[in-house]
């Protein structure tokens, strides 16, 4: 295997033995960019001379006999929706083209402080607000599994980035399943922690309520390394959470002997591809090898989640999109008439489509008259689904379902049609509606292309999934596998 | 007027004196260079967060107790939309359905001096918004710079019933709202800075009628007496349309302080629809009864009460004790002089007869008086030990106003010390007897008048310096 | 589909300048959705409480102290037009 093919914790083993340096790692991921990103387009932005500048003073760091920390020199890519201190932070959105923030995210300087090398920031859907990143303004990237299908979204580029070798680790955000379904898609591991586990300041919201940061790697320890570095109590974020998060490397034990699996039989109905089904079933038969007790259980509400999520998400990112009007930064017309005139055209022309109807639809249910019949009903249901969770984890420790009900489509299949498009993240917009902890590790193949396992776990029972999810990985060669890069190019 | 009763309801904004910002850590600080006291989260940069001040919960608080209001056991904050360019998010966080504190009243007296409680609906915690800078005005302007330092200032806002029936009680309302704030020590309140913004709903309707007519809504009023006359003049204005039979619009209209008059405000926005919806960014705010508690102990006294303690302490008339009490700083430095000269009448007297009339004619407040309390004090002691007389002594009151000087200091500058020497006085005794022989002559024929000019000539010679009563004695054992 | 005024009214106060196309488009796709969430109206939530959030925290506050502020160069870099230290826009009304 190649060093940009590596996980960050064998790099980490290879870096304090001495066998490799921290420059080297760097430079094989710039090498490999180099190689694939025509392909992959992957990146909205590189930031090379930073990160091999960072990577030799993690050496120097070696060098002086400095005990690393343990994504030290470790090359991550950071999705573009993150705020970089004087690296421009576009959320793939052309009314935020130019925008450098002056400030970083708490994620980002938390990453730095771990001494982890920043590779550059990534391709997404527009304000992350889709499921295919191609919603992008800016380009497509493509699924590194087949370059004709896309890697999902809306964390596409984090995703592709760490399946193709461009980076070892990625962050990405999750508001519906924007980490999870990519992770799917892609092959690889990509987790959405309880919300308030990670700090939001410097993550350009989409919808407040919904959103978290989380991790994208290759194998579930990398995943357990990223979580650790980036969870924790944030002065900054009032939704974070106070208390103390254990060291999530502690939940790396291949033992779930007496573990009670609930598998929702909703989220196995009709729209499920079979051959996923048939992935899926062989992941539990492996679940259950290992001595856990899987057993099929109801979430009664699942069908209306998807309207659930379909207007609170529009409602918020109408109310925090509206602060993108051409006056502070980022894109504005020309020539405009007054500031009305300029606020609607700016906004007309710097906004997607996608993000567009979102935003439209969002007012709509939030506008007198239309409040209490969409939003106040909509966050009443989300009260129900929340309870489905509760009732169903009095009984098991987690609950498992295919990640998405396909594997990853082609590049144009679902654009024209939002709704389709919104059904491909049916079996994941219900965790952010509850707040739970997600994870998506590789659970098999459909022709070539990869399946993603999803668990879902009771708020703050990160180590509970990570440990089920570490013995599921240990007991199977899925994580092992690397995208051969291929496929007709779009 | 007569066939007529107004109805008024005001909706006061006041800017809270905390040190930092209500959501970051950029200072409050007035003045200063443009966008020189902002951060990333009051700029509204992508991605920011807002955390709330624990000090902007604790005043509004303080100001709903001192209020009479309800404190909420559970409130929570609310975006409000609307798209303006001082405003860096284009949304507003602001307090919707559960404001901190609700169902209040305060106490004021109508025209007659009888007593009239108006009601107080609620209160509540806001974000201020950023300043516009135009050439000429906004109708006028090319174009207009924005300046986001006041972006984020904690704001109050406390809504009234409408309970006013005259631009009098409006205006009496205000000026008690105004004190009692101050008195809590939350905020400087002055209008003429926008630390205390007043916009007034008016209505009419006949007298008797127990429905509310159409009300407007009247903006840009920047003085207590701009509000009386715009009330006034807006209540004339609607009674005309009555009348004449012309259809009252509901609106916004601004005072026009230059031509007297409210103007309808016709702008391009449309029908406000703010959609307000629960801030996701911050969480509930749970109000303890130990909490309250907390707050109620450190609560100063308020007007009101230190009015009847004024009456009853140190036996002031109701007069008195009102005006001493209409402003914490005067109510302060009268208890100051008391403390140092217990005759609380006489300093009552001084403190509205002359200090509030200098204050007055220098257009100048309490605080900014140069003469200290412990400084009446010790002009009051000499007027006493014979020293100054007391019409000498509000010449040396105004020079210590005007300079700061001790009474002491004055008097010797200024040689306005009183003679109470008798060799001195009777010398110049000697001198008027000598010319004014028809007075003396008078006098001894028993017309006792002639005695009053011959004690006016002493002082005319005297330069109003000779102790009058001494005068007084010594020419009648003279002329005896 | 959603009526051409309703359409008009949302896009002026989302401060969006629509085409003609985007309004037809956007008319008829809104309605599909919302014909689609019409569902939840079939459960009954009467005496369900709103989950506004997700998390059961409360009394999140800061302490009252001046922190630093951006340097103005920070602050106005990313201004699309600007003038002096402030930040310049078209005449409001
Ligand atoms: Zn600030």
């Amino acid at each position: 295997m190649e060093i940009c093919e590596l996980t960050a914790h064998k790099l980490h083993n290879l870096l304090t033995s001495k066998e490799i340096r921290a420059e080297e790692v760097c430079l094989a991921v710039f090498k490999r960019i180099n190689q694939v990103e025509d392909k992959v387009k992957a990146y909205l932005s590189l930031v090379r001379e930073e990160a091999l500048e960072k990577a030799r003073a993690v050496d120097r760091k070696i060098d002086r006999g400095e005990a690393i920390s343990p994504l030290a020199g470790i090359p991550v890519a950071l999705k573009d929706n993150l705020c970089t201190k004087g690296l421009k932070t576009t959320c793939a959105s052309k009314i935020l083209y130019n925008f450098v923030p002056p400030y970083n995210a708490t994620v980002v300087d938390k990453l730095r402080q771990e001494d982890a090398v920043i590779t550059g920031k990534t391709n997404m859907d527009e304000f992350a607000m889709g499921s295919s990143t191609e919603n992008s303004a800016f380009q497509k990237t493509c699924n590194p599994w087949s370059l004709d299908c896309v890697p999902g979204g809306s964390s596409g580029g984090s995703a592709a980035a760490v399946a193709a070798g461009e980076a070892i680790c990625a962050l990405g955000s999750d508001t519906g399943g924007s980490i999870r379904q990519p992770a799917a898609f892609c092959g690889v591991v990509g987790m959405k922690p309880t919300y308030g586990t990670v700090s939001r300041y410097g993550l350009v919201a989409f919808a407040s309520s919904l959103d978290q940061i989380g991790p994208f790697a290759r194998d579930v320890t990398d995943c357990a390394l990223m979580l650790n570095a980036i969870s924790g109590h944030d002065s900054m974020d009032s939704t974070s959470v106070p208390t103390e998060l254990p060291d999530y490397r502690n939940a790396l034990v291949e033992d779930i002997d007496g573990f009670r699996i609930g598998v929702p039989a909703e989220y196995f109905a009709a729209g499920l591809d079979d051959r996923v089904r048939r992935v899926i079933e062989e992941a539990i038969t492996v679940l259950e090898q290992r001595g856990a007790r899987v057993e099929e259980t109801t979430l009664p509400h699942t069908e209306y989640a998807l309207s659930t999520y379909y207007i609170i998400a529009p409602a918020e990112a109408s109310s925090n999109l509206a602060r993108y009007d051409g006056v502070r930064y980022g894109y504005r017309v020309e020539e405009a008439e007054d500031v009305v005139d300029m606020f609607s055209r700016t906004r007309s022309r710097g906004f997607g489509a996608e993000v567009k109807r979102r935003v439209m639809l969002g007012t709509y249910a939030l506008s007198a008259g239309y409040y209490d019949a969409y939003y106040l009903k909509a966050l009443k249901v989300r009260t129900l689904i929340r309870r489905d969770f509760e009732r169903a984890f009095e009984k098991f420790d987690f609950l498992i379902s295919p990640t998405t009900p396909s594997t990853a489509f082609r590049f144009g299949e679902k654009v024209d049609d939002p709704l389709t498009m919104y059904l491909s993240d049916v079996f994941t917009l219900a965790v952010n509606l509850a707040g739970l902890p997600g994870v998506s590790i590789p659970a098999g193949f459909v022709d070539g292309m990869p399946v993603g396992l999803q668990l879902i776990g009771k708020p703050f029972s990160e180590s509970t999934l990570l440990r089920a999810a570490y013995t599921f990985e240990q007991s199977t060669a899925h994580h092992l596998k690397r995208p051969p890069l291929t496929g007709e190019v779009k | 007027m007569t066939r007529y009763e107004p109805v008024i309801g005001l909706e006061v904004h006041v800017e809270l004196q905390t040190a930092s910002k209500i959501f970051c850590h950029s200072s409050t600080a007035f003045g200063g260079d443009p966008n020189n006291h902002v951060c990333p989260v009051c700029l509204g940069l992508p991605g920011t967060l807002p955390v709330l001040n624990r000090n902007v919960v604790e005043a509004a608080i303080m100001v709903g107790l001192s209020l009479n209001c309800s404190v909420a056991r559970f409130c929570k904050f609310d975006r409000k939309h609307y798209f303006y360019p001082d405003l860096p998010k284009n949304y507003q966080i602001s307090q919707y359905d559960l404001p901190i504190a609700y169902d209040g009243y305060l106490d004021v007296e109508d025209e007659d001096g009888q007593p009239v409680r108006i009601g107080i609906t609620r209160v509540h915690m806001e974000e201020d918004a950023g300043k516009l800078l135009h050439q000429g005005t906004i109708a006028t302007t090319p174009y207009s710079l924005v300046d986001y330092n006041r972006t984020g200032v904690p704001l109050l806002e406390i809504v009234s019933e409408p309970d006013m029936r005259s631009p009098q009680e409006a205006r009496a309302y205000l000026d008690k709202l105004k004190t009692i704030i101050q008195y809590t020590g939350v905020s400087d309140c002055r209008m003429e800075e926008g630390s205390l913004r007043c916009d007034a709903n008016v209505s009419v309707r006949v007298r008797g009628s127990d429905t509310f007519g159409t009300k407007t809504e009247i903006k840009n009023m920047n003085s207590f007496r701009a509000l009386q006359k715009a009330v006034q003049y807006e209540i004339e204005r609607q009674i005309e349309c009555l009348e004449t039979g012309e259809r009252i619009v509901q609106e916004t209209r601004t005072w026009d302080e230059t031509r007297g008059v409210t103007l309808s405000m016709r702008s391009k926005e449309e029908a406000h629809d703010y959609r307000y919806f629960p801030e996701p960014d911050l969480v509930p705010i749970v109000i303890s009864p130990l909490w309250i508690e907390e707050i109620t102990q450190q609560l100063p006294e308020l007007p009101d009460a230190r009015c009847c303690r004024y009456m009853d302490a140190y036996k002031l008339p109701a007069y008195d004790a009102g005006v001493l009490t209409s402003s914490k700083e005067l109510g302060n430095y009268f208890e100051e002089c008391v403390s140092l000269y217990p005759q609380p009448k006489t300093v009552s007297n001084w403190l509205m007869g002359e200090l509030l009339r200098l204050l007055n004619d220098t257009n100048s407040e309490i605080g900014e008086a140069r003469v200290r309390p412990a400084q009446l004090a010790g002009m009051l002691a000499l007027i006493d030990k014979g020293t100054i007389s007391g019409k000498l002594a509000k010449e040396v009151f105004e020079e210590m106003f005007r300079t700061g000087k001790d009474a002491q200091a004055v008097v010797k500058e200024k040689g306005l010390e009183q003679i109470s020497d008798e060799a001195s006085i009777n010398a110049v005794i000697e001198q008027v007897i000598a010319d004014h022989p028809g007075p003396v002559s008078d006098y001894r024929a028993g017309k006792e008048r002639a005695l009053g000019f011959m004690v006016g000539q002493v002082m005319k010679l005297t330069r109003g310096k000779a102790n009058p009563g001494l005068v007084n004695r010594l020419l009648k054992d003279r002329l005896g | 589909m959603l009526s051409r005024e309703v359409v008009d009214h949302v896009a002026l106060l989302a401060r969006l300048e629509l085409s003609e196309e985007e309004k037809e488009r956007y008319a008829s796709q809104l309605a599909d959705i919302l014909e689609y969430a019409e569902r939840l109206q079939e459960l009954d939530t009467e005496d369900v409480i709103p989950t506004a959030h997700v998390l059961p925290l409360q009394n999140v506050f800061r302490h009252d102290t001046v922190g630093q502020h951006l340097p103005s160069e920070e602050t106005l870099a990313n201004a699309p037009d600007r003038e002096d230290n402030c930040f310049k826009v078209p005449r409001i009304i």
